[in-house]
């Protein structure tokens, strides 16, 4: 539904997006997940028309985004950053000049059911007679929001769609995304974290202009997970690294935290290998006292701060899983399995 | 074609709407009024002295209310547009751009021309709005005294062009900068340069003088008041248009390629 070829986008002698290359098929939510500067919205500012790429080309429903701009305009939904509204219409009016000139082809009575309805669906009813000026942050992007479906397009390109709303309203905006799938082909970018575990089937990671990793959510997580790290947490003030050790599996054990109650192990394991149940036997019968025994994930942000920072991320991340992703290249379109 | 029109009287009708929902456009119509209306006021006690001393034998038998009283008139109009309409011009595009908005009519699916020419003819509608004040005036002269029509229409042509000018430059400037008070300012010196680039021809030698005067947006205009319409000042005029909409439509363009 939307494929981006080869995009590079050069201001003057700054480049901002280099070589990017990626897909999205009909129905799918795709995360466009990089830090702030990395080059998502020159992206998506391509993907929408707004723009001509430098290099490459961008496909959105089958039509070159450059060559027949009014086809591919007329197929897409975009919400800038910045929603943009014009603040002495009201939310009635500012939608039905959105539908004016993105729906011309619509009778003025289609227009005006199709703002009813989309005005629904956003919930943005309640606020029909007020000047878009004049409302909060929540509402405003929500008739943005309203403002990219009003010509029921077969894609949407939504810029950091929660940016700036409170935890109710981010919520309140993701289950509306989710329900917006389907029906049409979403892309979205953010630069936090659990939007993309939460609502995206695909993710792609972009840092400095370039495609680091093009994957889902779980496979992200789970590759990068490389070899397994198991957490144990003892009552035992006793050195208990000896017993762990010898565990068939486990390849290291370090402290990870010590209190007065109870002290807490990080194990990594070999690849592949599940050593639950050997470790927590080998816990009860040396004595130790066991509290907790869970599988250390690296998170979303971990692999995030992996890939978008050069030098090594500090904290607990486990070890291993640094060597795992080698950045793809940028024509190939899934991660590089370590 | 249908769709095109379609386009354009939708950004046309906006424009409108939010010029005229402004406080802004009714104060300024407001001093309009008021300015225009001590020209008038100054017009008429001029007209009335003229012909009265023309009754007493001391001035000319016949005084005409056409050349003596709507001409200059008119001709003073032309020094307020100078005035008041980079005030017109100045936000229709670098409003679009500091805001924002620019985004939305740049990926909706309308041409670069269908948003210039809509924005020429909102702000059009806003300067018939300035017109349509000094049309009060002139109702009033009608009421008690006997134009003649045709050189007054003629006039109103004249004005109409001659604005249109300022209008498709103004908005061409505004193209060029996301600074409103930017783009009022620089609108007004290009039109004062428009203006007075006659004056300077005349130290220049005979062809400059010519040329100069040529360009020269207000010598274009004298005839308009006398009651004369020809053909070479509508031509001037409307070359004057096409060439503001064409630079503002390239410059939508290369301002996308810039990014």
């Amino acid at each position: 539904m939307i494929e981006v070829q080869h995009l590079t986008k050069r201001y003057g002698r700054v480049t901002a997006v280099d070589d990017v290359s990626f897909r999205v098929e009909k129905g799918e939510i795709l995360g466009f997940l990089g830090p702030n500067g990395a080059g998502k919205t020159s992206t998506m500012r391509v993907i929408t028309g707004y723009m001509p790429p430098t290099e490459g080309k961008a496909v959105v429903a089958g039509f070159d985004v450059f060559t027949h701009p009014l086809e591919a305009k007329r197929r897409t939904g975009y919400l800038p950053e910045t929603p943009p509204l014009y603040p002495d219409m009201t939310v009635r009016e500012y939608l039905a000049f959105t539908a004016r000139i993105k729906a011309g082809q619509l009778s003025t009575a289609d227009r005006k059911t199709r703002v009813e309805q989309v005005m629904k669906k956003t919930r943005i009813d309640d606020v029909a007679n007020r000047q878009c000026g004049k409302l909060s942050k929540g509402y405003k992007q929500r008739v943005g929001l309203a403002q990219a479906l009003i010509h029921d397009p077969e894609v949407l390109v939504l810029d950091e769609p929660t940016a700036g709303l409170d935890p109710k309203q981010i919520t309140e905006t993701r289950d509306l995304i989710r329900s917006l799938a389907g029906d049409h082909t979403i892309v979205l970018s953010t630069h936090i974290l659990p939007e993309v575990a939460q609502t995206c089937q695909k993710v792609v990671i972009i840092n400095k202009g370039k495609v680091v990793a093009v994957d889902t959510p779980d496979n992200l997580t789970h590759q990068l997970k490389g070899a397994a790290a198991l957490y144990v947490q003892v009552g035992s003030q006793q050195d208990a690294t000896g017993v762990l050790s010898q565990v068939a599996g486990v390849r290291a054990v370090n402290v990870a935290d010590r209190h007065e109650e109870f002290v807490g192990y990080e194990i990594e394991s070999e690849p592949n290998r599940d050593i639950r149940t050997e470790v927590a036997r080998a816990v009860v019968n040396g004595g130790l006292g066991l509290l907790e025994l869970r599988p250390m994930r690296m998170s979303l942000e971990e692999i995030f701060l992996q890939l978008t920072t050069e030098d090594q991320p500090e904290g607990p991340t486990p070890a291993p899983a640094a060597r795992v992703l080698e950045p793809t290249s940028p024509t190939g379109s899934e991660t590089a399995n370590g | 074609m249908g769709s095109s029109l379609r386009n354009i009287s939708a950004i046309a009708g906006k424009e409108l709407r939010s010029f005229y929902s402004s406080p802004i456009a009714w104060v300024m119509l407001g001093l309009f009024a008021l300015i225009f209306g001590y020209f008038f006021d100054a017009a008429i006690t001029y007209f009335a002295k003229a012909s009265m001393a023309g009754q007493m034998g001391g001035g000319p038998q016949k005084v005409n209310v056409n050349l003596e009283m709507i001409r200059p008139l008119l001709s003073n109009t032309t020094v307020l547009i100078l005035f008041l309409l980079p005030m017109v011009t100045m936000r229709t595009y670098s409003e679009e751009k500091r805001s924002g908005t620019i985004e939305l009519l740049l990926t909706s699916p309308l041409k670069d021309v269908e948003i210039i020419l809509g924005k020429f003819l909102g702000a059009m509608g806003m300067y018939l709005g300035l017109l349509a004040v000094t049309a009060v005036y002139m109702l009033i002269v009608f009421k008690y005294g006997n134009p003649a029509v045709k050189p007054l229409l003629s006039g109103y042509l004249g004005l109409l062009l001659f604005g249109g000018g300022f209008v498709a430059v103004g908005l061409f400037i505004s193209t060029l900068t996301s600074n409103q008070m930017v783009a009022g300012a620089a609108s007004f010196v290009v039109f004062l340069l428009f203006w007075i680039i006659s004056w300077l021809g005349e130290s220049l030698g005979q062809t400059m003088a010519s040329i100069m005067s040529y360009l020269s947006i207000t010598e274009h205009f004298d005839d308009f008041g006398k009651g004369i319409i020809d053909t070479k000042h509508i031509v001037f005029y409307l070359s004057f248009i096409a060439l503001g909409l064409f630079l503002a439509t390239k410059s939508v363009d290369s301002d996308r390629w810039r990014g």
